[in-house]
């Protein structure tokens, strides 16, 4: 029954290799500079490895925007993304599967009743323009660079073709990592939180369940790379197979990059262990990011006359219709998944404001007297407890949101059998482990129980302003939630 | 990806050697026709051996490096550009041995008087296929300098045209048999193509160029 819903995502991994794998080397086949069966195979190797090793970041955030918990749910909204990106396709729309799935999560989220989570929105519509525009940057300044460099230096053109082709052959698999990395997102993200698999111990290594997940998304979009991309290069996407190798190997490189910085956690840590602010690690679209990077590369070449303001607004259309579409076609899926087919499409928390989450929030300097009127009360959608807040409190925004992350109701058991194999999924330190065993067989209601119960025991679980230690920290603490968690459990 | 290596070198040495023998073909030329011109038959009929061979060899060079680029599947999008450039400068290999031979068919008579000027015209033909073989070697690896060498071609092609026509109307104002002129003016004009076709080989690289440029 997993196998059955979880091929819907299975089959939006393949629609991504077929679709996608032009972008990262679909020029250096177009012109004959590498073999289609060599790329294809660098193409399949790499983006498996970016999916397992590095799907977790840009996946994660969609599980914020909604962390859809019924395989039944999940199956619903990629069968409705991938719908919507077929659909499209067909009538010759400009489509991107990151749109149809952020549509599709956003309209599981209007169907359950789920507060959206505006902020996680906000980041991943502005990375949408941001991608093609950084594409187009690295494109415009690679270019000038390179030009520099051509006019200084005395190469012979064979010379140039050799080291243009293994230019490809590396930016093809690095191409191929980070859109295994940023892209696998897209295809497995709403499986993320009902996930089937459990871990999996190979000899030299071993894969969280997540990472087991990841793999089978990953080779999905491989065979999607070896069944049908040389299909989709030859007839589609004629533009961007028009350019020079030269000029090709500047614009798929700075699309790697783009989809690279969008995923790379270990790039977010180091940014935070400087101090500086992160990028948000979100899926974002490799063909817009190819767009960017051609017109990066035109721009340097011949100036502003050139931009194509049609081809633009062709873009801004996908951001719009895209998800719109799929969204709907979410919404109605699922009500026809719950209502004909009997499905759970999801697993409500209930929130309720008890005495414990009134004294907790008081403590943080919350306080209504409309929450007294509220206590005991369960709510099953945190959409009406918001409008029920803003009718009976005097609270602002924040402070609702707050009473509602606080009433959250996680049922989070520490169990022994499955604390082991979450010790072997998360760097834990000996104190950390320490307290967890100690906390084996409690109950905790709520998530803010846990953490206080946690940072009481043992100071490794105390933020301690240190950016880089706090997102260790949350990571893990979102871990144990889900993994512990009573409700989402099936 | 080593053989790729290999063979990149490989068809780098033979490209060189292909131009190397215009080169050498273009001096054996220059000093066949001053034997020619001096009345030095023996030596001159030398030349014209050795240009014969320089020609067979660069027929077969210019053949291997076709095929290497097709086999190895080299220079997929510069290709037929490279092949054109190596064909045409060939024809003008070529013009130098037909117009070599022609002249020790015919042996065409060369009035004192003419033969400083038939020297100089010969000076500009073999300058203008000089600078049409840097201009080429430029095109494989330096490209920022073939304005330069195309610009010398032009000057030296226009050279060679003004020479030529100032030396048919010498021949056709002097007292001579007709046929006498006509295989005079033959000849150069023979001279002039092979000027006319190196610069033609410029006009080529030029627009290569244009079109490798990043």
């Amino acid at each position: 029954m997993s196998w059955l819903f979880l091929s819907s995502g299975l089959f939006l991994g393949w629609s991504l290799g077929a679709n996608n794998a032009g972008n990262i080397f679909g020029p250096a086949v177009g012109t004959r500079m590498l073999k289609f069966r060599t790329a294809a195979l660098i193409a399949s190797v790499f983006v498996i490895i970016g999916a397992v090793i590095s799907g977790a970041g840009a996946a994660h955030t969609y599980s914020q925007l909604g962390a859809i918990n019924a395989l039944a749910g999940s199956f619903t909204a990629a069968l409705a993304a991938a719908l919507t990106v077929l659909w499209m396709t067909k009538l010759g729309l400009p489509v991107s599967t990151t749109q149809a799935i952020v549509g599709a999560i956003v309209g599981w989220d209007i169907f359950t009743g789920n507060l959206i989570d505006k902020p996680t929105l906000f980041k991943i519509l502005s990375t949408w323009v941001a991608s093609p525009i950084l594409a187009g940057i690295f494109a415009f300044f690679f270019y000038i660079v390179l030009k520099h460099y051509m006019n200084h230096v005395k190469i012979h053109i064979l010379d140039m073709d050799l080291y243009t082709r293994i230019g490809l052959v590396l930016v093809a698999a690095f191409g191929a990592y980070s859109l295994g990395a940023n892209n696998i997102g897209n295809v497995m993200g709403v499986f993320v939180s009902s996930n089937p698999f459990k871990p999996l111990n190979l000899i030299l290594f071993r894969l969280n369940d997540t990472q087991v997940l990841f793999l089978s998304g990953g080779v999905f979009i491989a065979i999607g790379i070896y069944t049908y991309s040389l299909k989709v290069i030859r007839t589609v996407g004629k533009d961007i197979f028009k350019l020079s190798p030269m000029a090709a190997l500047i614009v798929l490189f700075a699309e790697a990059l783009v989809l690279f910085i969008f995923a790379s956690e270990r790039l977010e840590r180091l940014l935070l262990s400087l101090g500086l602010p992160t990028i948000p690690l979100v899926p974002v679209s490799s063909s817009q990011a190819v767009v960017g990077g051609v017109v990066g590369v035109a721009l340097a070449k011949k100036g502003w006359r050139m931009i194509n303001y049609k081809l633009l607004l062709r873009i801004v259309w996908g951001w719009v219709a895209t998800p719109l579409s799929s969204g709907l076609l979410t919404f109605f899926s699922l009500f026809i998944m719950q209502n004909v087919f009997l499905q759970p499409v999801h697993f409500p928390h209930p929130y309720v404001v008890s005495q414990e989450v009134i004294t907790k929030l008081e403590t943080m300097g919350i306080e209504d007297p409309g929450l007294y009127q509220l206590e005991g009360k369960v709510f099953k959608r945190p959409a009406k407890m918001k409008r029920v807040l803003e009718q009976r409190t005097f609270l602002d925004e924040s402070g609702i949101l707050k009473v509602i992350e606080y009433s959250r109701v996680d049922s989070i058991l520490i169990d022994t059998t499955r604390l082991y194999s979450l010790i072997g999924n998360a760097d834990f330190t000996p104190c950390q482990i320490k307290t967890l065993e100690k906390l084996a067989g409690k109950l905790f209601i709520y998530k803010w129980q846990l953490v206080d119960t946690l940072e009481k025991m043992c100071k490794d679980w105390r933020p301690n302003g240190d950016a880089l230690h706090d997102k260790d920290l949350e990571d893990k603490i979102r871990l144990i939630v889900s993994k512990f968690s009573l409700i989402e459990r099936d | 990806m080593f053989t790729i290596f290999k063979k990149t070198r490989e068809l780098e040495a033979e490209i060189n050697r292909f131009l190397d023998t215009i080169i050498e073909a273009s001096v054996h030329f220059q000093e066949g026709i001053k034997y020619f011109l001096q009345g030095d038959l023996e030596t001159f009929e030398e030349k014209v051996r050795i240009i014969d061979r320089l020609e067979s060899n660069a027929d077969q060079l210019r053949r291997s490096v076709e095929e290497n680029l097709y086999l190895n599947m080299l220079l997929p999008e510069a290709r037929g550009d490279v092949l054109a450039l190596l064909e045409n400068s060939d024809d003008v290999l070529n013009a130098i041995e037909e117009t070599i031979i022609e002249c020790s068919v015919e042996k065409p008579s060369c009035t004192d008087e003419l033969k400083s000027d038939f020297l100089n015209l010969v000076d500009a033909v073999t300058s203008a296929v000089e600078e049409m073989v840097a201009t080429v070697r430029d095109y494989f690896t330096n490209l920022s300098d073939v304005p330069n060498h195309i610009t010398k071609i032009k000057v030296h092609e226009h050279e060679s045209d003004e020479i030529g026509e100032k030396l048919r109307r010498k021949i056709f104002s002097k007292q001579i048999e007709l046929c006498e002129k006509l295989q005079l003016r033959d000849f150069i004009l023979r001279l002039e193509k092979i000027a006319d076709l190196a610069e033609d080989v410029g006009d080529r690289v030029d627009i290569y160029r244009i079109k490798r440029m990043v």
